[in-house]
């Protein structure tokens, strides 16, 4: 108790010297609260769209589908028994059957993919609703980046060449009922999306499907004939960007740390040359070398909880701001090519905040002690006198 | 009732007749065109928008299973080799010295920029294996009499499932072709001209293919010199031919 009000009377007493290392303490503080909670954030919503928009709760794929091989796009087709009918039919899954196909929009050669959807499904968030509504056979939706690619309207027939299941060419103009706009590129890039069964029909390929999509709310991950993919594996090359962002962020956030840390480094090591006599003193009062140590070190770190309490006074109302307003990427984000939001709400948990505390606390103790063990080896009559050892 | 059934035995007669006679046509040109082996060395001049460019290339083919290409110019292309062994198809390029093999969509894609893609150069099967044939008229290309067939599929696997050919009345040789899709739709037009006796063969030596769904001017395929039933050494068709 001696210690920690010795600190703060002697913390005071420095004045601006104090404040100056506080003040960069606590901007190192709130930046990595603020960098870690826009990671977070940016992860929970594009986790939630990615799910909202294109996995749901898991897949099932046909076993001899690769997303990251093209090839095997062709073979993979199962038929839709009629225990998953049933399951389609209380919106537990919904089918999508993807095809390789070549559009031409104004005369250019283009190729892209074709998922045949269903019109009524409401497990994903496409608006699959538009095709239904469409009197048009071969109406088809396509996302904000894939109509910016082709230059493509609503109300536009574009041409479109595909094979069946034999290989054999047919070709038939389609009508772009709609545009929607989704944060996962994935989704919309180079897809166009058509009522599931005239993908069948076209692709002869009758009641067959390449992936089942499950709801949120479906738990089950057995499907005879095919391969369930959970979140984990979906989700795998997003949750490395994340890490890798977040790597990238700790080198950044270190430096900043590092700074903040050398100044309160420096605080001590000047506090403790001038402080001799009262070192001094305190000896010859009789306090034990560890005490005096301790009472020093507690005076470092001090410093990280005044700077926690400044940066609470400044950071908590610019965090409740951010996370109600957000933060507009606005085009760039589109233009990254990665599940990434329009407007960002950073995301600050407890965990975080708490963790963010014992950092900046255990290192700012930690860089206050190294100089203060100099106390331990001094003699007591040499402090007193004041004297430089 | 009477006259009624003369008309269609009639009608049906004279189909059948009309099927005969397509199917000797076009067993006629499968018989012209093709040959044991053949080399061949061919431009091919690519239409794009700006410009045109022009690829000069030497082939070998077996049948209709086995056959290597190698590019002679521009630069750019020099060295770049290409084999076909059955439905497969490598591909070696000498700048990054890899040999790849073409297959699935990528088959679809142009070929070196060109209205034809790799598929097309896989699809080499005789006519009469893969369609029935029909002969629906007569017309003249370029003062030359020909026959129309129309050529319907009768196998499952066949990239065209139907297609109308003129056929040159005297020489047997295809002088037009248009490819359609299942839905009627016209995907690819080929023309041929400067139909030449070449050992005893009339070939067209100059053919322009169109993809019709694409804008541009087509891709000219011009055969500079034709050789058949040539001595081929066996190792030009293995993958360490590619290499060399």
């Amino acid at each position: 108790m001696l210690a920690i009000k010795l600190a703060f009377k002697n913390l005071m007493g420095a004045g601006l010297r104090t404040w100056l290392n506080v003040i960069v303490l606590s901007l190192a503080f709130v930046l990595i609260i603020f960098y870690n909670g826009l990671m977070d954030g940016w992860n929970r919503q594009a986790r939630n769209d990615t799910q909202d928009w294109e996995i749901g709760n898991g897949q099932f794929w046909h076993p001899d589908y690769d997303k990251f091989d093209p090839y095997t796009i062709e073979e993979s087709n199962e038929v839709i028994s009629d225990e998953i009918q049933t399951l389609i039919e209380e919106d537990k899954v919904t089918p999508l059957l993807i095809r390789q196909i070549t559009i031409y929009p104004q005369g250019r050669l283009m190729s892209a993919r074709l998922k045949g959807v269903d019109p009524n499904q409401e497990i994903i968030k496409l608006p699959s609703a538009d095709i239904r509504n469409s009197q048009n056979k071969y109406a088809a939706i396509i996302g904000e980046g894939m109509a910016n690619a082709t230059k493509l309207k609503v109300g536009d027939q574009v041409l479109m060449r595909w094979r069946d299941k034999n290989g054999t060419f047919d070709a038939h103009e389609i009508e772009i009922v709609s545009i929607f706009n989704c944060n996962v590129p994935q989704v919309e890039n180079g897809t166009i999306y058509m009522d599931i069964e005239v993908v069948q029909e076209m692709a002869n390929l009758h009641n067959q499907a390449t992936m089942l999509v499950t709801s949120r709310d479906y738990e089950n991950t057995k499907l005879e004939g095919w391969e369930f993919k959970d979140l984990n594996f979906l989700l795998a090359e997003f949750d490395k960007i994340i890490e890798s962002k977040k790597g990238g962020g700790m080198v950044l956030q270190s430096i900043l740390l590092l700074l903040a840390l050398l100044a309160v480094f420096d605080t001590q090591v000047l506090s403790i040359f001038r402080r001799q006599k009262e070192i001094g003193t305190y000896m010859a009062l009789g306090l034990t070398r560890t005490r005096i140590v301790g009472i020093f070190t507690v005076e470092g770190a001090a410093h990280s909880i005044l700077a926690a309490i400044v940066g609470a006074i400044y950071g908590i109302p610019l965090f409740i701001y951010l996370s109600k307003v957000g933060i507009y990427y606005g085009n760039i984000a589109k233009a990254s090519g990665l599940t990434i939001a329009e407007t960002l709400y950073p995301y600050y948990s407890v965990g975080l905040i708490i963790t963010s505390i014992i950092i900046v606390v255990v290192s700012a103790t930690i860089v206050s002690y190294l100089p203060a063990r100099k106390i331990s080896k001094m003699s007591p009559t040499q402090a007193l006198k004041g004297k430089i050892q | 009732m009477k006259n009624i059934l003369i008309s269609l035995f009639t009608f049906l007669f004279l189909g059948s007749l009309s099927a005969q006679n397509a199917n000797k046509i076009i067993e006629k040109v499968d018989a012209n065109m093709s040959s044991k082996n053949r080399i061949v060395e061919s431009s091919m001049i690519i239409h794009g928008k700006r410009n045109s460019r022009t690829i000069t290339s030497l082939s070998y083919s077996v049948g209709d299973k086995k056959s290597f290409t190698e590019y002679l110019s521009p630069a750019r292309e020099r060295g770049t080799k290409m084999l076909k062994l059955e439905d497969k198809l490598w591909i070696y390029s000498p700048s990054t010295d890899r040999i790849i093999q073409i297959s699935g969509h990528m088959l679809r894609q142009s070929l070196m920029g060109s209205d034809l893609s790799y598929e097309d150069m896989m699809d080499d099967r005789k006519l009469t294996e893969v369609y029935t044939a029909k002969v629906v008229g007569e017309e003249n290309i370029d003062g030359r009499k020909c026959y129309i067939l129309e050529l319907k599929a009768k196998v499952v696997d066949v990239a065209y499932y139907s297609q109308k050919i003129w056929i040159d009345q005297e020489y047997f040789v295809p002088l037009k072709e248009d490819l359609f899709a299942k839905s009627g739709k016209l995907l690819k037009q080929t023309t041929f001209s400067n139909v030449k006796k070449v050992q005893g063969r009339w070939y067209p030596t100059k053919m322009v293919y169109k993809d019709m769904l694409k804008q541009g001017n087509g891709t000219e395929f011009i055969v500079n010199s034709m050789k058949f039933n040539q001595e081929i050494q066996e190792y030009i068709f293995t993958k360490a031919a590619l290499k060399q």
